[in-house]
C-alpha cells in the first residue's frame, strides 16, 4: 500500500518537457513528463548520451537560461513555472552537482568556496556560519577547510561541490554520476548522507547513474531514460523485472546478482523475481543450494 | 618495460604523496592500479610518461631514466589519457582531435586517415566525426580523449579511470579493446575505482593506500580479499558478497559472474538430480 505522508508535495512537476541545443539537428530531450515529489529518492539511469544531463540541467534552470536553445513544454518547481523565475532563485532551491566537480569549484579555499552561495542570500553572519559548518561535517571537509580546490583529488572536489549545494539548503538535490570520481566507500558515505539529508529534511534526491547497484539500496524509483524520452518508472525490483531486457540493451549496468539470477533463470535452475541486491539472492540460493 | 625504483614524490608544498614505491610493467600485461582517494594513483601514472620526475628514486621506460627524457619523447612510447577529458580536448572537430598527435608526430595522410578511421570505429564515435568535443556528453567526450591517445599506438597505455560515465555496453568494448591491446604486446594501466569492471576484466591488481603499494596480484585473489578491499577503501564484487554469504563450500575467489554461473549451475543440477533420485 502506498504510504504518503500529508507533509509530501510536488516539487518539481515536468509536462511535455523538450530541449534541442543551438547548433544542434535534433532535440535531445523530448515530451518528457515527470513529477517529483519531496522526500523522493529516484536514480535516473539510461546509455550515455540520453539525455540525463540535459533533464538535470532544465530541473536547475540553467537550461534555457545559461545553455541556448529551443524549450517547449512546461516546468514547475516548487509550484512555480522555471520560466518566470530567474536562474539564481531556481538554482536556490534545486542545488546541482555536477559530474565534474571542477566546474563549480572557484574561490580560494574550500571553506570559502562552501560560504560562496549562502553569503549571496544575504543571510546573518552566524547563519552563513552555522550553514557552513554544517555542510562541512556533513561531507566530511572540514579538514580541507584552508586548502584550495586545485589541491584536491577528484573525489575531495566532489564531496566539496556537494557542501557547497547543501548550504544552500535546497528543496531537491540532483547528483549527476556522482559516484564517478570516488572510491566505492568514499561514494557510499556521500550517498549516505544525502540519504540522511533527504530524511531528516524531507528534500528530493535525484542521482544519475549508469549503474544500477551502487545507489540501488538507497533509490526508492528509478526513471529510465532512452533517445530523449522517459521509457519506464516504478521502483527498482519493479523495472528490473518488466524491463530487464530493454535495460541490458540499452547498456544500464545491472546489478551482477540479478544478471546472475537471470542466466541462471535461462537455465531453469531458479525461478521467481530478480533479485536486486546481494542479501536477497544469498538468502534465496541458501535455501536452493542446501535442499 | 617500465620499471619505478624505490621512487617517492612531494608536491613542492606538501608531504609526500608517494612513498618508496617499486613497482613495474612489461610487455604484454595488463595491470589495474586502485586505491582510496587521494591514494597517489594519478601521481604514480603521471610519473610513468615524465610528467613528473621522482623526487627520490628512478622510474626507467626501456631502461633510460625519465629525468634524461622529455615528455614529448616519453609520450610516443606512453601514451596517458587523465581522468577528466576536458584537459586533453582542444581541436574544432572530433577527427581533428584524434589526428593531431598523428599529425605531430609526422605520419603520412594515408597513415594518419586509416589510423583516425580505426580508432574511431573502434571506440564507437564514428558519427561524432565532425562533431565538436564540446558538444558531446561526458562519457563521449572521455571516449574521444581515450581515442586521440589510442591513434598513434603507444606501447604503454596508462588509462585514468576510463570507465567514468560510460555504460554497460561501451565498457564491454573497452574491455575487449584492452584485452586486444595487451595480447598484442602492449601494456595496459588502467587506474579504476571500478571494482565490477576489472572483476570481470581480470588484470593483475595493484593496491594502494596513503602513497604505498599495499599488494599485488589476480584480480580475484585480491578482490575477494576483505581485508586488502577495506584498507583500500573498496568493497568486494557483487559475486564475492554472494560467494561469502552462501557458505556451503564455495570457493571464496569467485568475483566474475560467468565463474559464479558455472559454480551454481554445477551445484543446483547435482541437487536437482538428487531430489529426482530420491523421488
Amino acid at each position: 500500500m502506498l504510504k504518503l505522508s500529508i507533509d509530501t508535495i510536488e516539487v518539481i512537476t515536468a509536462r511535455g518537457l523538450g530541449f534541442q541545443y543551438s547548433g544542434s539537428s535534433h532535440p535531445v530531450i523530448e515530451n518528457v513528463n515527470l513529477s517529483l515529489r519531496s522526500g523522493e529518492f529516484v536514480l535516473l539511469t539510461g546509455p550515455s548520451g540520453c539525455g540525463k544531463t540535459t533533464l538535470c540541467r532544465c530541473l536547475n534552470g540553467l537550461i534555457p537560461n545559461f545553455y541556448h536553445g529551443e524549450l517547449s513544454g512546461e516546468l514547475l518547481v516548487d509550484g512555480k513555472p522555471v520560466a518566470s523565475q530567474l536562474t539564481s532563485e531556481v538554482s536556490r532551491r534545486v542545488g546541482y552537482v555536477f559530474q565534474n566537480p571542477e566546474n563549480q569549484l572557484f574561490a580560494l579555499t574550500v571553506e570559502k568556496d562552501v560560504a560562496f552561495g549562502p553569503e549571496n542570500l544575504g543571510l546573518s553572519r552566524d547563519e552563513i556560519r552555522r550553514r557552513v559548518d554544517w555542510a562541512m561535517d556533513a561531507t566530511g571537509t572540514q579538514g580541507l577547510k584552508d586548502l584550495a580546490p586545485y589541491e584536491l583529488s577528484g573525489g575531495q572536489q566532489q564531496r566539496v561541490a556537494l557542501a557547497g549545494v547543501l548550504a544552500m539548503e535546497p528543496s531537491v538535490i540532483v547528483l549527476d554520476e556522482p559516484t564517478s570520481f570516488l572510491d566505492p566507500r568514499t561514494a557510499e558515505g556521500v550517498v549516505k548522507a544525502v540519504d540522511d539529508l533527504r530524511q531528516e529534511h524531507n528534500v528530493a534526491v535525484v542521482v544519475v547513474e549508469h549503474r544500477l547497484d551502487l545507489v540501488a539500496r538507497f533509490a526508492n524509483r528509478i526513471v529510465v531514460m532512452d533517445r530523449g524520452r522517459i521509457v519506464d518508472d516504478g521502483s527498482l525490483g519493479e523495472v528490473l523485472d518488466r524491463d530487464y531486457e530493454r535495460l541490458s540493451a540499452l547498456g544500464i549496468g545491472v546489478p551482477k546478482v540479478s544478471l546472475l539470477w537471470a542466466l541462471l533463470r535461462g537455465d531453469h535452475l531458479v525461478t521467481g523475481s530478480l533479485p536486486t541486491h546481494v542479501e536477497e539472492a544469498a538468502a534465496r540460493l541458501e535455501k536452493l543450494v542446501h535442499s | 618495460m617500465i620499471s619505478l625504483e624505490n621512487v617517492s614524490f612531494k608536491y613542492p608544498s606538501g608531504e609526500f604523496v608517494l612513498q618508496s614505491v617499486d613497482f613495474s610493467i612489461d610487455s604484454g600485461q595488463f595491470v589495474a592500479i586502485m586505491g582510496e582517494n587521494g591514494a597517489g594513483k594519478t601521481t604514480l601514472a603521471k610519473h610513468l610518461n615524465g610528467l613528473l620526475r621522482p623526487t627520490q628514486g628512478r622510474v626507467l621506460v626501456d631502461g633510460e631514466d625519465t629525468k634524461k627524457k622529455s615528455v614529448a619523447a616519453l609520450s610516443r612510447k606512453v601514451g596517458l589519457v587523465f581522468q577528466n577529458p576536458d584537459h586533453l580536448l582542444f581541436s574544432e572537430t572530433v577527427r581533428d582531435e584524434v589526428a593531431f598527435a598523428l599529425r605531430n608526430f609526422g605520419y603520412s595522410n594515408e597513415i594518419i586517415q586509416k589510423q583516425v578511421t580505426k580508432t574511431l570505429e573502434a571506440l564507437d564515435l564514428t558519427g561524432y566525426a565532425d562533431t565538436s568535443p564540446f558538444l558531446l556528453s561526458g562519457g563521449e567526450r572521455k571516449r574521444t580523449a581515450l581515442a586521440a591517445v589510442l591513434a598513434w599506438e603507444p606501447d604503454y597505455l596508462v588509462l585514468d579511470e576510463p570507465t567514468i560515465g560510460q555504460d554497460y555496453l561501451q565498457k564491454e568494448r573497452l574491455r575487449n579493446f584492452i584485452l586486444q591491446l595487451y595480447s598484442q604486446g602492449k601494456a595496459v594501466v588502467i587506474i579504476s575505482h571500478d571494482v565490477e569492471f576489472v572483476a570481470e576484466a581480470g588484470p593483475e591488481v595493484v593496491l594502494m593506500s596513503k602513497g604505498r603499494l599495499l599488494a599485488r596480484g589476480p584480480a580475484d585473489e585480491i578482490l575477494s580479499n576483505e581485508d586488502l578491499v577495506e584498507k583500500a577503501s573498496l568493497v568486494k564484487p557483487q559475486m564475492a558478497r554472494l560467494f561469502s554469504q552462501l557458505g556451503g563450500g564455495f570457493p571464496q575467489d569467485v568475483v566474475e559472474v560467468r565463474r559464479a554461473k558455472l559454480l551454481l549451475e554445477d551445484r543446483l543440477s547435482q541437487v536437482k538430480s538428487a531430489v529426482s533420485q530420491g523421488a
